[in-house]
């Protein structure tokens, strides 16, 4: 005799029937965890954080900036982990205080990209006609500079003008400012058209007609009904800004034009670099790879963010 | 018919948009009334000016390209389109309401009903977020949802077409409109749900003591839901009618030819469905005659010269045609 063991559960496939409704912000965070690449990149750009801003709890900041020129050029050892530099720094500590330099750059820049590039964007989208040629006219001479040469032109200007600031018991070279603003004044176009053509599109809905119908006032429709539903492709590009902005710290850094030392970035790091490339490879090897990993991090989570936000846009 | 204090009183109002194929003359000197707690059914073909019409009243057309080429629209002593933006926007939702054909998008979908619900409330009057709350919570009991209170912190995706539009009448009733605009609101729901939409807001009205405009081309709801009916056809009210009259004695041959195209259920099953031959005007043209001419079959010459302005033919009934359609003779 065999029995039949009753079914422990009658209902559809998959039992996902009870499931509680989700947010838009839920099922983004669901897509974006089955995403492994993103995940593990995620992880490791969190690490990259906690060694940038954990690590100062084990080295401190003058111990960054303490060199003793008898143990310049000193290849990596018990004592100095990463080996020093070309007068005699610690380059772990330095690639400790560099990051949170890099790191902070990076965000920073991009948060004034936002400002600047929604800003445009919204209003030229929602507004359209004159407001949108001048507007568009104007991003569009942005574009049209080349990038490079605008950061190093505006760098060797406005660079030493700025004096050094003090944040949070920390003193930083006012050329940090500087260049965050550098960064930030010229990467919002591409940004800017995002928002724009997202806003063409999304004004023409019915549930903007239908907010309008309500009273709703033009700011807040702008700012409140449409830019929510722009979220995706806005935090999208703003992650993958945050690598373009560190790379561009970089090479302003790297050209001698930007954070000017004793303030360490990763970027000018590897400027003292260049006479000892074969001679001693640890003066780049360290913080080129902290970009690397940093850059490369940020791009997947970005790109992971995309499948994410925007479950439509990628190809199946 | 000037008896009843009107609510809204539209005279000659002319809508055109420029658009890079030429002008489109959407709407071509309409006028017509709204009586306090009067509800009134706009009839008409796609594309024959209702919704336009009763958008620009709101100020919800695109300027440019439309265009408001002439009109007054007095709303409580008030003319709606010379109000600046500002003033508009105290009209919009709170004095009128307007609800829309496609319930599936017009609700924002990143935002939260609640959300969406209560916005108007703490704009218009000021309530804080927890009265607000409450006000959202009564408004969807009183469209029929059920569970109110937990239902505020979904998003629009959780509900059904035919919730949806109960959604969107709470969210036009939040302010308590003297007026609400229904353009099609039914038209995007299946016929059960309809009746249940066309019930709702018979209820609400009844409860509220609503005026109401009613958009649609479907002649059989506006049977049970109208006072009045006004018919549209090519940016002109070609007819307006109580809607007893309208049904029984149509005075112009559009509307004759719209209520013989209406299936019956009593209809012989092999007989075809009437249609009226030909097509709706193309706007682009400006009108010289009678919008209807090309189609009608009691058109005379003078229909091609002369448009006919709408006159009363009884104390009830106003047609905008030269002939009569039931004795085939021309009005004196």
């Amino acid at each position: 005799m065999t029995t039949i063991e009753p079914p422990a559960r009658i209902g559809l496939a998959g039992g996902d029937v009870e499931a509680p409704p989700l947010s838009p912000g839920q099922m983004a965070w669901r897509r974006f965890r089955r995403h492994k690449l993103a995940m593990a990149n995620a992880v490791l750009l969190i690490l990259l954080f906690v060694y940038s801003f954990g690590g100062a709890f084990v080295y401190s900041e003058a111990y960054a900036n303490y060199n003793d020129t008898t143990k310049r050029l000193q290849p990596p050892s018990w004592e100095h982990p990463f080996g020093t530099d070309t007068i005699g720094r610690d380059i772990l500590a330095r690639t400790i205080y560099g990051g949170q330099i890099s790191l902070l750059i990076g965000i920073t820049a991009v948060l004034v990209q936002l400002v600047i590039g929604i800003l445009i964007g919204a209003l030229a989208g929602y507004y359209g006609g004159l407001l949108d040629s001048l507007l568009m006219r104007f991003t569009e001479a942005v574009l049209t500079i080349p990038g490079l040469f605008l950061l190093l032109i505006m760098a060797k200007y406005f660079t030493g003008k700025v004096p050094d600031i003090t944040l949070l018991g920390r003193t930083y070279s006012g050329s940090v400012v500087v260049i965050v603003l550098i960064i930030g004044l010229t990467s919002w176009p591409r940004l800017a058209r995002i928002v724009r053509a997202e806003f063409l599109a999304l004004k023409e809905n019915d549930f903007i007609t239908a907010a309008r119908a309500t009273g709703t006032p033009n700011s807040q429709i702008i700012f409140r009904h449409i830019l929510p539903n722009t979220v995706a492709p806005i935090v999208v590009t703003a992650t993958l800004s945050v690598a373009g902005a560190i790379i561009s710290e970089a090479y302003i850094s790297f050209l001698g034009l930007g954070v000017q030392p004793p303030t360490a970035t990763w970027g000018n790091m590897i400027t003292g670099s260049t006479n000892y490339i074969e001679g001693a490879p640890w003066l780049w090897f360290f913080p080129g790879l902290l970009i690397l990993l940093t850059v490369l991090s940020i791009n997947f989570v970005g790109d992971g963010l995309r499948d994410a936000l925007d479950p439509r846009s990628r190809p199946e | 018919m000037k008896q009843d204090p009107a609510l809204l009183n539209v005279h000659d109002l002319q809508v055109r948009f420029h658009t890079p194929e030429g002008t489109i003359y959407a709407v071509n000197g309409i006028s017509f009334h709204i009586a306090e707690g009067e509800a009134v059914a706009v009839v008409g073909e796609s594309g024959s000016g209702k919704s336009v019409c009763m958008m620009s009243l709101l100020g919800l057309i695109p300027i440019p390209p439309g265009e408001i080429v002439s009109g007054t629209a007095v709303f409580l002593e008030r003319d709606l389109l010379k109000l600046p933006e500002k003033e508009l926007e105290l009209v919009r939702g709170r004095d009128i309401g307007m609800i829309f054909q496609d319930p599936m998008t017009s609700l924002n979908p990143v935002l939260t009903l609640g959300r969406q619900l209560t916005e108007a409330l703490v704009r218009h009057f000021n309530l804080t977020a927890e009265e607000a709350r409450n006000r959202a919570i009564e408004l969807l009991q009183l469209v029929g949802i059920p569970d109110a209170a937990s239902r505020l912190g979904n998003y629009p995706h959780q509900f059904s077409g035919g919730m949806r539009q109960r959604v969107m009448i709470a969210m036009m009733l939040a302010c308590n409109p003297k007026l609400l605009i229904a353009d099609e609101p039914t038209t995007a729901l299946d016929v059960t749900i309809q009746a249940q939409i066309v019930e709702l807001v018979q209820e609400i009205r009844a409860k509220l003591r609503m005026s109401l405009i009613w958009i649609t081309h479907d002649l059989g709801v506006v049977a049970g839901l109208a006072d009045r009916v006004l018919v549209m056809y090519g940016g002109t009210i070609v007819e307006e009618a109580d809607v007893e009259s309208l049904y029984e004695r149509p005075q112009h041959p559009y509307t004759l030819a719209l209520l013989a195209a209406l299936p019956r259920v009593h209809q012989r099953r092999q007989s075809r469905l009437k249609a009226i031959p030909g097509a709706p005007p193309h706007l682009i043209l400006e009108l010289t005659g009678c919008p209807f001419a090309p189609r009608c079959e009691f058109v005379r010459d003078r229909c091609w010269r002369e448009r006919p302005l709408l006159q009363p033919v009884s104390p009830t009934q106003k047609t905008a045609c030269f002939v009569n359609p039931h004795t085939g003779e021309e009005r004196a």
